[in-house]
């Protein structure tokens, strides 16, 4: 077996375009569940939202980069008040089920035959809108080390992408730590008590719908450039649980537990995969058991069990703390 | 422990010892005005109350057998449900239509039956959510530090105060979960006086509290009348009622059945006949209908 081509591999994933793009979708859940208590079930709803409007501006409508990037963030806003404004007046059951809905229904209208011209229709859009961010980059040649391995384009991705991360990330640990971060918290704990010492919880809940939709949007946006491509399925329901995936695996309520929990995601998910392909292609593992089609399957089988006995053996995520978890009983 | 013959403890006496205790009857000063409250279920008359007023600076215990609608009153008084019909004032400002948390923030704080601590906050943090006006609580403001710090500083002294007087200092930070049952009462009760209240609300503030709590409870409850807020309580537990209240308000049936000073309305025939049951169909029959 190649090891070293293994762990080249995986290196690479790890803090890869895949790691940003899933950090991102799970900070912005962070915001919503970890810190909110809100079940949003829609983040690739957000992604989605985020993706195509940079994407479709530029092709279509000869925006700039640039605009189509801010006009992104506007129309995730609009999209968080369009699912918080029915909503979160009621109990957090029926966010749950509206975001998972209009998640779904963003997708449908995004794949439709009807839209077809301007959006692509279940093919998506293909073209050169990330041009101008990609003559920017620096680099013209990738690197090329025996431990990580990126394109001239990936690597500008890669580098802009954490310089965005931790952006954000920055700006998150500052407004958790406020009395902002404050009412949050405590709004996920008990609404009613909340409202019972004078805070408007439709405001505050409102507020960390719309900012963590604009994170996940961002995730979107990097999504649609980094591929110079935008599709339809990519944005499907199982992106939101991928994100909720790396969300709990890092710890709920963590402000780096996002990053850490993509980055470990990234890093298995491409580990096992390579392993499994090298095995078979070596006969180490037999063709009747698995053969080379089914790595990809496979992969996600043992990544998922891994998942099922690490919340077994450790509920509250890698950087969780046991504790608190526990008081979530409500003693 | 206040002396319980404060100043304000002898006006409110003065106050109410010269009412007629009538259902309803007009106080001389009242915080509260409520006129026509009427909630129902379906077919379930839970709060039907025609007059109730609370006098200021008093401690005024609501009393009835289960189900007689004192936590659904306390709920649309507060604004945590709406009425159906009827119109009430706090202050002389209509808040019969305010969402709680605007009733709140006018110095109307509330508790809960289940005591409602914010499990996963710190004592110290759940008294210092509680305090009003905070800029660090805008969403724009929030990431800048300097521009709350000085105020979070003042808010965490008064929380230190509080936590002392309510005896919870050493907890400040622990988990609110960590606490007993008793001591998530205090905890409830301090943090509702970081809003600064002018009447303070408390649903059964006994209720799963040892007796030996409950004294210090009762103290509490005391001084804050001392300290000039009023108070309006529902409690199950007679003694206490008898113990710290200067005026009692009867329900039987969503209905005020009877008021008065607490040893002469637990004499009255229709505060008997509410807990007895004895003829109880035909009292209300002929009383209210």
């Amino acid at each position: 077996m190649d090891f070293l081509f293994i762990i080249q591999q995986s290196l690479s994933s790890a803090i890869g375009v895949n790691t940003i793009i899933f950090a991102l979708a799970a900070i912005g859940l962070n915001m919503h569940f970890g810190y909110t208590g809100l079940l949003n079930f829609g983040q690739a709803g957000f992604l989605a939202v985020g993706a195509y409007t940079t994407a479709v501006l530029v092709v279509s409508f000869d925006f700039s980069l640039w605009a189509a990037l801010g006009m992104s963030v506007l129309a995730s806003v609009l999209f968080a008040l369009l699912l918080g404004v029915p909503t979160l007046r009621l109990r957090a059951d029926y966010l749950a089920i509206v975001t998972i809905a209009a998640a779904e229904i963003v997708r449908q209208i995004a794949r439709s035959a009807t839209f077809n011209d301007t959006l692509g229709g279940s093919d998506g859009i293909t073209g050169k809108f990330g041009k101008a961010y990609f003559d920017l980059n620096p680099f013209t040649e990738g690197l090329e080390t025996p431990i990580l391995r990126f394109s001239p384009n990936d690597l500008w991705v890669v580098i802009t992408g954490w310089l965005l991360v931790a952006a954000v990330l920055g700006f998150m640990w500052l407004i958790v730590n406020s009395p902002w971060g404050r009412v949050l918290k405590a709004i996920r704990e008990d609404e009613e008590a909340v409202r019972s010492i004078g805070k408007n919880v439709y405001l505050y809940k409102m507020q960390s719908l719309i900012l963590g939709g604009v994170i996940g949007s961002f995730g979107g946006a990097v999504y649609a450039l980094s591929r110079q491509s935008v599709q339809p399925d990519n944005y499907s329901t199982f992106l939101t649980f991928f994100a909720y995936t790396v969300l709990i695996l890092g710890g709920a309520a963590r402000v780096f537990s996002p990053v850490i929990g993509s980055i470990i995601f990234w890093f298995l998910l491409v580990f096992v995969e390579q392993v499994l392909r090298q095995a078979v292609e070596q006969n180490y593992i037999p063709d009747w058991l698995i053969n080379a089609n089914q790595v990809s399957q496979v992969r996600f089988m043992l990544v998922g069990l891994g998942l099922m006995l690490l919340m077994v053996f450790r509920p509250q995520g890698i950087f969780g703390d046991k504790k608190e978890l526990a008081l979530d009983a409500r003693a | 422990m206040h002396a319980p013959n404060s100043t304000y403890a002898a006006e409110a006496k003065k106050a109410l010892v010269a009412l007629d205790p009538r259902p309803g009857v007009d106080k001389p000063d009242p915080i509260i005005v409520a006129e026509g409250i009427k909630r129902t279920f379906g077919g379930l008359t839970a709060v039907d109350v025609t007059k109730m007023q609370v006098q200021r600076h008093s401690i005024t215990a609501l009393i009835g057998p289960n189900g007689a609608g004192k936590t659904t009153l306390f709920n649309l008084l507060t604004g945590f449900d709406r009425a159906q019909s009827g119109s009430w004032t706090f202050n002389g400002n209509e808040i019969s239509k305010t969402p709680p948390h605007k009733i709140a923030r006018q110095g109307m704080v509330r508790t809960f039956q289940l005591t409602k601590s914010l499990y996963r906050l710190t004592v110290m943090d759940n008294m210092r959510l509680a305090a009003t006006a905070q800029r660090g609580e805008s969403i724009f403001l929030s990431p800048l530090r300097f521009v709350w710090g000085s105020q979070e500083k003042e808010i965490t002294e008064r929380a230190e105060s509080l936590l002392e007087r309510f005896k919870l200092i050493d907890k400040k930070d622990d988990f609110a979960a960590a606490l007993s049952g008793g001591q998530r009462k205090l905890l409830e009760m301090a943090r509702a006086l970081m809003v600064n209240p002018e009447i303070v609300m408390l649903d059964e503030p006994m209720a799963g509290v040892n007796p030996a709590l409950k004294q210090s409870l009762l103290g509490h409850i005391r001084s804050l009348r001392d300290d000039g807020m009023t108070v309006l309580f529902v409690e199950h537990d007679m003694d206490m009622v008898r113990d710290i209240s200067d005026w009692v308000v009867v329900m039987a049936q969503g209905q005020i059945v009877a008021e008065g000073e607490p040893h002469e309305v637990m004499k009255d025939q229709a505060v008997i006949d509410a807990y007895l049951g004895a003829h109880h169909d035909m009292t209300l029959e002929t009383e209210d209908r």
